[in-house]
């Protein structure tokens, strides 16, 4: 080892000494707090990304664009001209058009008070977990002028539009004394659910909010967990379509790389025989 | 006349070509000095032979410049500066150019490289002394090149037009409104309206891949004629060119040409093969590449709850955010902020040590540099998240922000390093240098 390399090692190991401590309260911190549900989404899913992108065109795709993808392009999760044609094209002439809506931005905000946000690569801002949990915490709050509440976003612009299918839930709130006896319940919730506290001193309450189910829709629990999963496939697929492709051209590259090293680092040896 | 003096050119490796291409060579040497500088600046360079792991970074980042300049043309060809377009055109090279996508990564991933790159580089000339006397020039240079490149990152960051990009150049070209007097119309000047719009993108543009870039191959090109001029240093900081042979060679010199260059070739294949992990792979890096929030278009009305600039920025910002107020005025922190990105220039006059390289420095510099260092990349983390971060003080330290007073720290850690050099590196001590290089 070099001295650089000495020296380089300690200064890591005085910067790992200084900043661990510091992230250790920030990691404990964050366990009471609303966790995202993992999205069980899989791009190489043909079915998966066929069904969502159904889902897709018949209930997004009313309010949100997706202005920067071509309906074309699901040719890729192997779709053909036609089928996209019979199937997926309600309010376009072509295949080669983008995905876009007759809504307006002016008549949006007059109707939800804002512009539903073009979805094209929403995926890529919000992530997966993030729209897998949205979607699956909606419910029916009087208060609102949509009726709907959602529980990771709150006093959201947009209506449960996925309704039919996932039946209309309620806000369940549970009142525990303890912040210790609150996550311990939380552990158990089925779906999203978050902690907020109330009141003051002994007064203090630990309310654990969840969502429940209490008029079923066309769709279980399960299905419609599946539902969304297909829907959040898509969305991350469409984020960026090549996404899978890049990943295998970037193997390639890699292999050739890793000859050029073999062969580079040869040059290099065999050249620098000679310097002593 | 001088030309028609010249020897002419043989080649001896080209077999059946030998002939025509020697009288083409000499043809083209009598009119131009091609053989001449192919000799001064690589053939008959003599580098010294005990280059290390640090000394791939100065052509890694001649590489990575190539490659921002190529990518970036293709860029141009698809990408239109309108506020109305912009951000559907960077996702039209994403989706519809044929291998768009490869091209904007390169060009995402190798910004990011190319500070992670100079900045190694910076680190290199730190720990070897490579700005001390007679490389003062070259380290002044080098010097406006790094500001040159922020300056080139931060218009570049503009033109895809995401809520980061365009709330990154509010509060960026906001910070000359504090400058006295002069401010508010100075940044209204360079926004070319009231906030960030438009006319704003389409004078970045302009910067971006025109102004700046000519600067920046001017100053590289005056960064490598100062190096070629006195010579490179080596990680045992003595002058190789003090030991020469009979025919005037450095006895621990090299030529460039060949073993330079087919050492930094595997450098660069390996540089490549970090790179292209990244782009394939992970082209976001967790969003300190590509940053989530860019992937929502530009928004005026809407402020994002947190704005960070990305991450090569971030110990200046963190240093901007941790000076408070004074005189209800934001000014002090901006120009601490402004002296913080250039204080580096003086260097060369700052430090007094007798010896250049860290191996023969002692236990004072050693330590400043390690405090230097951490506290550099603890404000780098400290820029990207919220000053809320780490939770507050209680209230008999009046309620501060953790993550604040730690960058207060950090920061005056920044500066005492520089402010402090003329004193610990005089009375330092230090061990004897060689006189010729070790290895």
């Amino acid at each position: 080892m070099t001295q650089a390399a000495k020296f380089f090692s300690r200064a890591l190991a005085c910067f790992t000494l200084v900043v661990a401590p510091i992230f250790i309260p920030t990691a404990l911190a964050s366990s009471g707090e609303g966790k995202l549900d993992r999205a069980p989404i899989d791009l190489r899913d043909a079915a998966s990304l066929q069904s969502g992108a159904k889902v897709f065109v018949n209930y997004c795709l009313n309010c949100h664009a997706a202005s920067m993808m071509r309906y074309n392009r699901m040719r890729d999760l192997g779709l053909s001209d036609i089928q996209i044609k019979d199937n997926l094209l309600f309010t376009a002439e072509k295949v080669g058009e983008m995905m876009n809506v007759g809504m307006t931005r002016k008549d949006a905000k007059e109707w939800f008070g804002a512009a539903p946000p073009d979805l094209s690569v929403l995926a890529r801002a919000r992530g997966a977990d993030w729209l897998y949990t949205y979607l699956r915490s909606f419910y029916r709050d009087p208060a609102t002028p949509t009726g709907w509440n959602n529980l990771l976003f709150e006093k959201v612009a947009m209506p449960h539009a996925l309704w039919p299918l996932s039946g209309q839930a309620a806000l369940d709130v549970r009142e525990f004394k303890t912040d210790e006896a609150a996550i311990a319940a939380k552990v158990q919730t089925r779906t999203y659910s978050r902690i907020d506290e109330s009141g003051e001193g002994d007064a203090k309450l630990f309310l654990l909010k969840s969502t429940k189910i209490v008029t079923p829709g066309a769709q279980t629990a399960a299905q419609y967990d599946a539902t969304v999963r297909d829907l959040v496939t898509y969305l991350v697929w469409m984020s960026e379509p090549d996404q899978l492709y890049r990943k295998h051209v970037g193997i390639v590259v890699l292999y050739v790389l890793l000859i050029l090293l073999v062969l580079t680092f040869a040059l290099y040896k065999n050249f620098w025989k000679d310097v002593h | 006349m001088a030309a028609t003096h010249k020897e002419p050119v043989v080649v001896t490796c080209i077999g059946p070509l030998n002939g025509p291409a020697s009288s083409l060579l000499t043809w083209v040497e009598q009119r131009f000095p091609m053989m001449e500088n192919w000799r001064n600046h690589l053939a008959e360079y003599y580098a010294p032979k005990n280059f290390n792991f640090w000394y791939y970074f100065g052509s890694l980042a001649m590489f990575v410049l190539v490659l921002q300049i190529v990518t970036g043309i293709f860029l141009t060809m698809h990408y239109k500066p309108d506020a109305s377009q912009a951000f559907a055109s960077v996702e039209y090279i994403m989706r519809e150019v044929p291998f768009g996508w490869l091209v904007r990564y390169m060009h995402s991933t190798g910004a990011s490289a190319f500070f992670i790159v100079v900045y190694l580089h910076m680190l290199r000339g730190l720990l070897y002394g490579s700005y001390r006397q007679p490389r003062e020039l070259i380290w002044i240079f080098g010097m406006l090149i790094y500001l040159c490149l922020m300056a080139e990152a931060f218009f570049g960051y503009l033109l895809p037009w995401g809520q980061m990009s365009y709330w990154g150049a509010q509060v960026i070209v906001n910070l000359f409104t504090s400058i006295p007097f002069i401010g508010p119309d100075l940044s209204l000047w360079i926004r070319g309206d009231y906030v960030v719009s438009d006319a704003t993108l389409n004078r970045f543009f302009a910067f971006h891949v025109i102004a700046i870039p000519l600067v920046l191959l001017g100053l590289v090109t005056a960064h490598l004629l100062a190096l070629h001029e006195v010579g490179s240093n080596n990680p045992d900081g003595i002058e190789i060119n003090d030991h020469k042979d009979a025919k005037g060679r450095p006895l621990d010199g090299i030529p460039f040409h060949p073993y330079y260059i087919v050492k930094d070739a595997y450098g660069v294949v390996v540089f490549l093969i970090v790179f292209a992990t990244i782009l394939f792979f992970m082209p976001e890096m967790g969003g300190y590449f590509l940053e989530y929030n860019n992937f929502i278009p530009a928004d005026p009305l809407k402020t994002p709850t947190h704005i960070a600039p990305v991450w090569y920025f971030t110990p200046y910002y963190s240093i901007l955010r941790a000076v408070p107020p004074m005189f209800n005025s934001q000014f002090p922190g901006v120009a601490v902020f402004g002296i913080a990105s250039v204080i580096m220039i003086l260097l060369p006059w700052l430090d007094r040590s007798p010896v250049k390289s860290i191996r023969y420095k002692g236990p004072i510099f050693k330590s400043a540099l390690t405090v230097f260092i951490v506290a550099f990349l603890v404000l780098g983390y400290l820029g990207t998240v919220p000053t809320s971060e780490w939770g507050q003080f209680g209230e008999w330290l009046g309620g501060v922000d953790r993550a604040t007073v730690v960058a207060r720290i950090c920061s005056v850690a920044y500066f005492a390093f520089f402010i402090l050099m003329p004193w610990y590196s005089a009375i330092d001590k230090t061990k004897v240098v060689p006189q010729r290089v070790t290895g």
